[in-house]
């Protein structure tokens, strides 16, 4: 099920401690810079997968494992305040 | 622990302990989970491939691998999620009719797939009778959203390891993390042990 | 843009359900009384999460219904048939029940005066949730910000805040046009039509003029809309847009 960054404003918020659906993104993939909250989200999985609205790729992941949420961040070239 | 007067939830009560693995409920339903979009390669352009530590690279149109001998099994799955689902029908190649006259001295797989997605298991994992590449379920063609038109069927394992939309096997020398693996979750993936992320 | 750490996002409180008001035959609104609650913004959501008495859980996303200045917070749910948290939410809850949620969530879909416009909301089913706590909000604050709602809705019945849209409650600032995709009553004389440029091109502002767009509804339909209004010229920057799945997240 796709949905867009808004679907894991919820998810961030615990990980990163304030808003980030407003912060920019880079993708490390194709160099397009969106706002978080237009990624691609998938959200049925065994982790949240964001990808990039332009080409795709895997710019975050974020992992709950035993009570911990991880995120992997490798996917974003960059990750800024408006 | 704030609880919900009368919810219930999807899930059946009573699981047999014999078939349901640790942390695990079961459903009725076939929930899907997917890392991307669902992808819709055309028949025309499918492929199966093994390659990479093997004498010969091998491979099948998709016309040529439905001429391939097929089984139909029962199986039990379970998805790191927790969920389980008992006794699904698939129909499918044995990967060991696959590998049969495959020269190699690998010992680990990596499965590729439509999309991108990877998952890494030992080669005798996916041997002896243990996994497919299955195109059936219940009885009909494997729809997209389920892994359709292949994916890999390996049940003894959590079910990310049976890959959707599995083109291939690149048999390595050295083992490989896959997607998920990559991102935190158990190399091997045994229900029974309870291995969902590393370090379990 | 200020980074504000919001400290009632972070955890999960508890609120009482004080009432719950049918909208249409599957869609309840349910008014929630928070004592920990740190107050929101027009178009943010809510996490709802759900605990059985084994200790299995389950968790969705709902949008706030409700402007910032109304008495309670409201969430308004529809029931999806093969879904897991919305039957419960529609057919079990019941004023007095306790319900676990954790907000408010989403700084990139929130509306307040200060961001101005001409603002065009363009709700996709149950997508007009966010849009009419946006709705309410521009009406308490007495904007004066030209402000159009396009509702997309399969029939009348399902309409929801049917009486306060159809009424227009909102004031001469505010315009609602409905399209009815499925079914209409005799004598409609509003839209029958699905998402397209042409239709798009009737109601919004062009290009020139800036609107501040807000999309909500399921992922064809925002997909569909926003695709449409960056074809004709739109700045994406000034597209805003909440999507969600056939499960209601």
């Amino acid at each position: 099920m796709e949905l867009d960054g808004n679907g894991i404003a919820g998810t961030m918020m615990g990980v990163f401690g304030h808003e980030m659906t407003t912060e920019f993104g880079t993708c490390a993939s194709c160099g397009a810079r969106s706002m978080v909250g237009e990624f691609r989200v998938y959200l049925r999985a065994p982790g949240v997968v964001a990808r990039c609205r332009h080409c795709g790729s895997v710019v975050m992941v974020f992992v709950e494992a035993r009570g911990v949420t991880c995120v992997d961040l490798r996917g974003l070239a960059a990750l800024d305040p408006a | 622990m704030a609880i919900s007067r009368g919810f219930q939830g999807r899930r059946r009560g009573d699981a047999d302990p014999t078939r349901v693995p640790p942390g695990q409920y079961v459903t009725d339903d076939f929930p899907v989970l997917s890392a991307g979009p669902t992808p819709h390669t055309p028949l025309a352009d499918w492929d199966f491939s093994i390659r990479g530590a093997v004498d010969r690279p091998v491979a099948w149109t998709w016309n040529e691998f439905l001429t391939l001998p097929s089984e139909t099994v029962t199986v039990d799955v379970h998805c790191v999620t927790k969920w389980s689902k008992l006794d699904t029908v698939w129909k499918g190649v044995s990967l060991d009719t696959l590998l049969d006259g495959v020269e190699t001295s690998a010992e680990h797989v990596l499965a590729f797939c439509d999309g991108g997605y990877t998952t890494n298991l030992p080669l005798e994992d996916v041997t002896g009778g243990k996994a497919w590449v299955a195109y059936e379920y219940g009885g009909e063609p494997l729809e997209p959203e389920h892994g359709g038109p292949a994916r890999l069927l390996v049940p003894h394992l959590y079910f990310w390891k049976s890959a959707k939309w599995v083109r291939g096997l690149e048999l390595r020398d050295h083992d490989k993390p896959g997607f998920w693996e990559t991102y935190g979750y158990h190399n091997y993936g045994d229900p029974w042990k309870e291995q969902r992320y590393q370090g379990d | 843009m200020e980074r504000a750490a919001l400290p009632g996002g972070l955890t999960w409180q508890l609120g009482t359900v004080v009432e719950i008001v049918d909208e249409t035959p599957r869609t309840k609104s349910i008014a929630l009384a928070l004592p920990a609650w740190p107050g929101h913004r027009a178009g943010q959501h809510v996490d709802v999460r759900l605990t059985a008495e084994d200790g299995y859980q389950a968790q969705r996303s709902y949008a706030i219904a409700s402007a910032p200045e109304d008495d309670h917070v409201v969430l308004t749910v529809e029931r999806l048939d093969d879904g897991e948290v919305s039957p419960y939410l529609v057919d079990e809850l019941r004023p007095g029940d306790q319900l676990e949620l954790r907000g408010p969530l989403g700084g990139y879909f929130v509306w307040e005066a200060s961001l101005g416009g001409p603002l065009l909301l363009l709700a996709g089913g149950s997508g007009v949730v966010p849009l009419r706590a946006i709705l309410r909000h521009h009406r308490v604050v007495e904007s004066t910000v030209p402000a159009r709602l396009l509702y997309w809705a399969r029939a009348l019945d399902d309409v929801i805040y049917r009486d306060e849209l159809m009424a227009n409650v909102f004031g001469d600032s505010v315009d609602i046009r409905f399209t009815l995709t499925r079914e209409q009553p005799e004598g409609w004389r509003g839209w029958e039509r699905w998402t397209d440029m042409e239709l798009l091109q009737e109601v919004t502002w062009p290009p020139r003029e800036h609107p501040l767009v807000y999309v909500c509804g399921p992922t064809p339909f925002v997909d569909r809309a926003t695709f449409s209004l960056i074809a004709l010229g739109h700045e994406p920057g000034r597209v805003r847009h909440v999507a969600f799945g056939p499960t209601g997240v």
